[in-house]
């Protein structure tokens, strides 16, 4: 049952607008960086090494959590423990692109989960709700995130006193009003409230009882399961039979 | 097991984390290519996208100070009646800014 055609087609124009689109998001990742790259910077990380690590890792948040544990001795075990927990999250949201990243052609397709973050993917997630493919964001936006994330570091880690507290700027807040902002935009009927209510619920109930950093993945498969069983009756336009002919 | 934060001992932990990273963004496309996709498995896919959202930003606000408060809400209700998501995300941004900056300036 192996799929051996890669029909899904991208378009270099649409790759440079949502690079463009996705730009004013990335000059607030970039005021994020910078604050990783101060931070790094005071727990004796040298410029290139946070650097580095930006280019490498590209995943903020877990980033922030592994500078917490530096020191003169890293533990080991704790510190991919913490950076699996906050990224598991990926695990879910490249599941999600599934239906579209089977149209490419493997290679490919990896490559792309590489720009894989939060932002481009609520982009793309949000689109193929609304029957809309766009891998594209995921190219052209996580292109530009990942270039902003990378010069923020370099910002940080060099002139870390510019931006002594991004938070009195509100900059902690961007990436959690960005994915607001996207799940209000999506399709809203009584399934998705009833999985959002239960995501809800499911993922306060982890971070107040679970380890830390499982709240996400608790929550994103309790709404899950509200799918599972609650199938949406789908209008005339069928698109399962999205196979190539 | 610790690693020193020697050049080559950073530069492992670097390796380390970001194979880590790798796992988690190949790992769910990887465990889906042998999933036939039904319809509900494209349901259950559907509904838990939008639920990751939810499942980062609710314990977010609820952990988070005023500020964080503030600017969900307001870029909620902005989101909800402009529905345009830029304006939404800086008016709570603003929001953030201008209720730290008032908490702040409270005396004592």
């Amino acid at each position: 049952m192996k799929n051996t055609s890669y029909p899904y087609q991208f378009q270099p124009a649409k790759v440079r607008s949502e690079l463009v689109r996705m730009f004013p998001i990335s000059l607030f990742v970039v005021a994020f960086g910078a604050a990783f790259g101060l931070a790094a910077a005071q727990e004796g990380l040298a410029p290139l090494e946070s650097l580095l690590m930006s280019t490498l890792v590209f995943a903020g948040a877990s980033q922030f959590a592994a500078i917490d544990m530096w020191g003169a001795e890293v533990p080991v075990i704790p510190v991919m423990v913490v950076v699996f927990a906050i990224n598991s999250r990926h695990l879910l949201m490249g599941a999600s692109l599934y239906p579209m990243l089977r149209d490419v052609a493997p290679a490919k397709r990896y490559g792309l989960l590489l720009l894989l973050t939060d932002a481009n993917w609520a982009v793309s997630a949000q689109e193929y709700q609304s029957g809309r493919r766009n891998l594209e964001v995921i190219l052209g936006g996580g292109l530009v995130l990942w270039l902003a994330w990378i010069v923020g570091t370099w910002l940080g880690a060099y002139f870390g006193g510019l931006l002594q507290n991004p938070k009195s700027f509100g900059m902690d807040m961007v990436l959690g009003c960005f994915l607001l902002a996207m799940a209000l935009g999506g399709k809203k009927n009584p399934r998705v409230l009833v999985a959002w209510a239960l995501a809800a619920v499911a993922s306060l109930a982890a971070w107040k009882w679970l380890p830390a950093n499982t709240h996400v993945v608790a929550g994103a498969l309790a709404g899950g399961v509200v799918g599972f069983f609650w199938l949406e009756k789908k209008p005339v336009d069928e698109r399962a039979g999205e196979e190539p002919a | 097991m610790t690693i020193e934060t020697t050049t080559t001992g950073v530069l492992a932990l670097i390796v380390i984390m970001t194979l880590v990273t790798l796992v988690t963004r190949f790992g769910g496309v990887f465990i889906m290519s042998f999933v036939r996709i039904s319809p509900r498995i494209e349901s259950f896919i559907n509904t838990m996208a939008s639920s990751v959202l939810i499942a980062i930003i609710v314990p977010m606000a609820f952990g988070g100070d005023a500020g964080a408060l503030a600017a969900l809400s307001v870029t909620a209700v902005a989101m909800l009646v402009l529905r345009k998501p830029l304006p939404a995300i800086a008016a709570g941004i603003l929001a953030a800014a201008l209720v730290r900056y008032l908490f702040q300036t409270i005396p004592g």
